[in-house]
């Protein structure tokens, strides 16, 4: 079963997978960065752009490398997904662009205050809006209402992504995102006031995901029926459901113990688990109905080679991030909190 | 508009702006680290403040790289879905390498700029260097993906429309004609032009402040960088016409505006070509020029165009003339850089002579519009095809109507972060230290920053 074709495609959800844990968490800190408030807002706004800073290029790369793995190894579905979802695809990227370069910009542009606002605003709105549509383009892929036929405008190109289902999966995303990075800085922030505004954060945005999961599925049985009927009649729904949500419990659990590296660890896995359960789900199709991850993959020998690339490929991006996160991540902080509660 | 024009603008604009934030990518990363080894090396404080203003603008400039990457990424499927599908599993391995190499410069270039103070100064030059290494790789595999849709190669063709590709070979298509000349021409090309763009600005910044330290050995990396890519080019540019002559003959013959097919073809400089009388006038022609530089043979038959079927054409008058620009722009620089050598060799110290120093302002902007000539002879000159001889632009554009739309919103999102890019690095310019006195080892003094 595990043929070179379902690997790749198993790479794509793991880089999918390390893009919605690491950037996921950099549009979350946008969302707290428009959503700052109380005594510590510009705190707060600090924080966040320490912790994004050093990283987001990075972490955005895992985005590109989807990407480019869909194209080399799958390309009709890359051909039909960026044909039937160009408005959300576009619309995305406008959101990529200007939060990235809001968030430069706010850190060389001059320090007064209207100023940073300005950019701060910009940043932050598209952190919002740029999660959604990532969102809504996942749901639209998974909804079954792509088709290969374009005669019809708003068949071909609004209706697939333009329903309650793939917003849904966007606000799903959204909170997600906000919670992940909610969790993640209450490790980052070295002071104790700062903390508990974030951790207060987290609490209310793990019961949003777990709304926003609720509605989600829902919506599933008319959005996404197929993706919906595996998801509860496989035989790993009930210990893939189960386990996400002990981990989901425990984060909060852990968050309000006040455990926040188990809590950080909890929120990862639960993520992870979200989107590997969406994976076996969606599995064996990239684009249901027409493409599978059979009948839509690229020769055997580029697929060889592709996976050769990705393993040495791999060789030098692991280390090099564990590098990364170490020199920036790894902080005294964390270390700090740890001793402090024990 | 039709959308397949709209689309083609779109592509053009996309990749005209992120070009200029890719080249300077590679290049600025290579001055800063020589700046930086300078200051591990001499203690001179100044080389190391240059290597922290170098870094402030390469940050603003790489994030807009990076962003305008990703945009471009998505486009080859949302603008030219067909072209994805026929040429993903040839050519997306060099796409592929290009990723991880994008992760390389993305996560060290994290590291360099915000890592001064965390790692030590022999990991911080290290991490330079991999961010200037890995900047040049990607480019080396952007464009041999792009040699590889001027000489596709890798793949054995069977009828159909468009025609099935057998036999796919991945490594083969990375070899392609065109890849090696292609990417040494880039690469000298991003060196040269963020080389002279940069000692442009510091000899502005000279001429109004002849005896300031830090705009001297800035202008001396830029400079140094700049020159000897600059004198290096043509060598490669006479590669690339060879090459074309064999593989891409109706390029050439646009290029050259040469219509008939001529032994002993003589180099025409300058005119305008004209398609309808299929003449080139107002050229200066060098009699037996052409041949020579195409075929290094003074009686060599070149290519007219009138020998190819008038819908495989690509727009004579654009290429020729952007091909003419191309060449301007890069004999003046690689003259301003051997001017410049001279002036060093004969002082031995840094040329500043109030003329030289305005002949480089006046070149500073020579190398981006070089390239953007030279894309757009590269780009233009393969029209009608997006694949050469494979495949047309029009057949490979989505169907998705209304492309007027994204096209005037990225058009207006790019200007906008253009403006906004000049201004931060003029303002940063204009907080450029003042440092008077060369400091003697270690124990510098005297110095005076007007910034913290």
């Amino acid at each position: 079963m595990l043929s070179i074709d379902v690997l790749l495609a198993g790479a794509m959800l793991v880089s999918l997978t390390f893009y919605a844990l690491l950037g996921g968490a950099d549009f979350g800190g946008g969302v707290w960065d428009l959503l700052a408030s109380g005594p510590r807002k510009g705190a707060q706004r600090e924080l966040i752009a320490e912790a994004i800073g050093p990283v987001w290029e990075a972490n955005h790369v895992w985005l590109i490398l989807v990407v480019v793995l869909l194209f080399t190894a799958f390309p009709p579905a890359f051909a039909a997904i960026a044909t039937a979802l160009h408005i959300p695809l576009t619309l995305m990227l406008i959101g990529v662009v200007l939060r990235g370069s809001a968030f430069t910009f706010r850190s060389y542009d001059r320090r007064t205050d209207d100023v940073q606002r300005r950019w701060g605003r910009i940043f932050s709105m598209t952190s919002l809006i740029t999660p959604v549509l990532l969102g809504v383009t996942v749901g639209a892929i998974s909804s079954g209402k792509i088709r290969n036929e374009y005669s019809d405008f708003a068949a071909a190109f609004v209706s697939p992504w333009l329903a309650p289902f793939p917003f849904a999966v966007g606000f799903f995303a959204l909170t997600l995102f906000a919670f992940l990075a909610a969790v993640y800085l209450t490790v980052e922030s070295g002071e104790e006031a700062l903390r508990e505004d974030f951790r207060l954060r987290a609490l209310a945005s793990a019961v949003t995901v777990g709304v926003m999961a609720l509605v989600v599925f829902l919506l599933s049985a008319n959005g996404a029926p197929v993706i919906r009927g595996r998801l509860s009649q496989s035989w790993w729904t009930w210990p893939l459901q189960i386990s996400t949500a002990v981990f989901a419990i425990s984060a909060i659990y852990a968050l309000w113990t006040r455990r926040f590296r188990t809590a950080r660890f909890c929120a990862a896995a639960q993520t992870t688990l979200i989107l590997w359960g969406w994976g076996a789900a969606q599995y064996p199709y990239l684009v249901a109905p027409d493409l599978t991850i059979y009948n839509s993959a690229a020769p055997a020998i580029t697929l060889r080679l592709v996976w050769w690339a990705l393993l040495v490929g791999s060789a030098l991006l692991f280390p090099s991030f564990y590098y990364l996160f170490r020199v920036f991540k790894s902080s005294e902080n964390g270390a700090r909190i740890e001793s402090e509660r024990h | 508009m039709s959308d397949l024009l709209a689309a083609r603008s779109q592509m053009a604009m996309s990749l005209a702006f992120h070009i200029i934030f890719a080249v300077a990518g590679i290049t600025m990363p290579l001055m800063m680290c020589i700046a930086e080894w300078r200051w591990l090396r001499t203690r001179d404080e100044t080389y190391l403040t240059l290597a922290k203003r170098w870094a402030k603008g390469t940050a603003i400039l790489f994030a807009v790289g990076a962003v305008s990457g990703t945009v471009l990424s998505f486009e080859l499927g949302l603008l030219w879905p067909e072209f994805m599908r026929w040429a993903g599993p040839i050519i997306g391995m060099p796409f592929s390498l290009e990723g991880f190499a994008f992760f390389t410069e993305a996560i060290f270039l994290g590291i360099y700029l915000y890592g001064w103070e965390r790692v030590s100064p022999r990991a911080h030059l290290a991490a330079g260097a991999i961010v200037a290494l890995s900047g040049a790789a990607s480019a080396v595999f952007v464009v041999i993906a792009n040699a590889w849709m001027n000489t596709p190669t890798g793949f054995r063709l069977v009828d159909g429309k468009p025609p099935i590709a057998v036999e796919i070979d991945p490594i083969a298509a990375m070899m392609n004609p065109a890849a090696l000349g292609q990417t040494i021409h880039m690469l000298l090309a991003a060196y040269a032009a963020v080389g002279f763009a940069v000692a442009g600005i510091h000899s502005f910044l000279l001429m109004r402040d002849r005896r300031n330290v830090f705009h001297r050995h800035a202008m001396a990396i830029a400079l140094a960088v700049g020159g000897v890519t600059a004198i290096l080019q043509p060598v490669s540019g006479d590669l690339l016409g060879q090459m074309l002559a064999r593989y891409q003959p109706v390029k050439l013959a646009a290029m050259e505006g040469q219509f008939k097919t001529e032994q002993g073809a003589p180099l025409r400089i300058g005119g305008m070509p004209d398609e309808e009388s299929a003449t080139t006038p107002y050229a200066i022609e060098v009699p037996y020029g052409m041949s020579l530089l195409a075929f290094h043979d003074p009686k060599a038959v070149v290519k007219g165009l009138e020998d190819f079927p008038r819908d495989l054409w690509p727009p004579v008058a654009i290429v020729h003339v952007a091909f003419q620009v191309m060449v301007a722009a890069g004999a003046a620089m690689a003259f301003v850089a051997l001017w410049g050598a001279y002036l060093a060799w004969r002082r031995k110290s840094l040329p500043d002579s109030p003329w030289f120093l305005r002949a480089v302002v006046a070149a500073s902007p020579l190398g981006f519009i070089a390239i953007e000539a030279g894309w757009t002879v590269t780009e233009v000159g393969r029209q009608p095809w997006i694949i050469q001889g494979v495949m047309r632009t029009a057949e490979a554009v989505t169907p998705m109507p209304g492309l007027k739309i994204p096209l005037i919103t990225f058009t207006l999102i790019y200007i906008f972060l253009a403006a906004v890019v000049v201004w931060l690095l003029v303002r940063q310019v204009a907080e450029s230290p003042r440092v008077y006195v060369e400091p003697a080892g270690a124990d510098a003094r005297g110095r005076e920053y007007a910034f913290d």
